[in-house]
């Protein structure tokens, strides 16, 4: 099958300018009511497909106490009883966002979750795992207490040794807490936008063996040596 | 200080004590903190429970 021959919005007459080229690209690849499904697969009824959400979930606490934290400043976290309060929401919320994200994992893992051309949701996944260890890491370095000191000085040849001690100073408080609050944040956030994003367009893997609802479907638990290639084409 | 007048402090204190050094688990080059091993363990129980546990069904699901 062609591209052509799947996508009913590629009219013709339509003008061919960049933005209704995107927006038919847009369509083609993601449809609204594949963006915003009324109804999924009865095998999504497990506790299990849970994680995925709760994750996202403990991420929007994240953010949202993080943004407070970073316009209030230590004072007001330290010393005032809301500010410890927000300071305790992000520590806890940030627990519970990796714990979530953990068994996530471990469910995808054992699922293999990268079957039926989702190895690019598994692969966004696997690094925004690896930006929050070091989102994570950088928020307790930003603390500025004796065990952040401690942990600093303890990773600063760790990190040397594999050769990006120059542009990840651990002993530099300022650029710590902007790889906390900017960069690393920015990486997840647009990681996990893409991760959402594939997983609408891909659908929700299904269990090892589980018959899959809808001809579109089908194609998605075993694909055909040609799908798989047409798949791949940018 | 106790945290509030009417209640003694011990009714509102951590069930376990948090002031002090954490305690630690070694065998041989692996060292864990207790804290860290029962973590972990109430994820694996979770990952257990989801997979085992029925999820509640809406009649006339597909």
């Amino acid at each position: 099958m062609s591209t052509a021959d799947r996508a009913p919005t590629d009219v013709p007459d339509e003008p061919r300018n960049w933005t209704g080229a995107l927006r038919r690209r847009l369509l083609r690849e993601l449809p609204p009511d594949r963006l915003l499904p009324d109804s999924q697969p009865a095998y999504m009824a497990s506790w299990i497909y849970l994680f995925g959400v709760l994750t996202v979930a403990a991420l929007a606490v994240v953010i949202g106490t993080g943004c407070v934290l970073a316009l209030k400043g230590p004072t007001w976290w330290h010393l005032s009883s809301v500010g410890h309060y927000v300071n305790s929401m992000h520590l806890w919320s940030v627990e519970l966002f990796l714990a979530f994200m953990v068994i996530h994992l471990w469910g995808k893992f054992f699922m293999a979750a990268w079957r039926g051309r989702r190895a690019m949701t598994w692969m966004t996944g696997v690094v925004a795992f690896l930006a929050s260890i070091g989102t994570a890491f950088t928020g307790y370095l930003a603390q500025q207490n004796l065990d952040s000191q401690w942990i600093s000085t303890q990773a600063k040849d760790g990190l040397n040794s594999v050769g990006i001690g120059a542009f990840f100073n651990v002993m530099d408080f300022g650029q710590m807490l902007m790889w906390h609050i900017v960069l690393l944040p920015a990486v997840i956030g647009l990681l996990t936008v893409w991760h959402l994003v594939l997983v609408r367009r891909r659908g929700i893997v299904p269990p090892i063996g589980a018959v899959v609802p809808g001809d579109d479907a089908e194609a998605v638990v075993d694909p055909t040596p040609d799908q798989e290639q047409e798949e791949e084409q940018p | 200080m106790p945290a509030t007048p009417s209640l003694p402090a011990h009714v509102l204190a951590a069930p376990i004590d948090l002031n002090g050094p954490g305690h630690y688990l070694n065998w041989g080059v692996i060292q864990i903190s207790v804290a860290n091993l029962v973590v972990i363990g109430i994820m694996v129980l979770l990952f257990v429970a989801a997979i085992l546990l029925p999820f509640p069904r809406k009649r006339g699901r597909r």
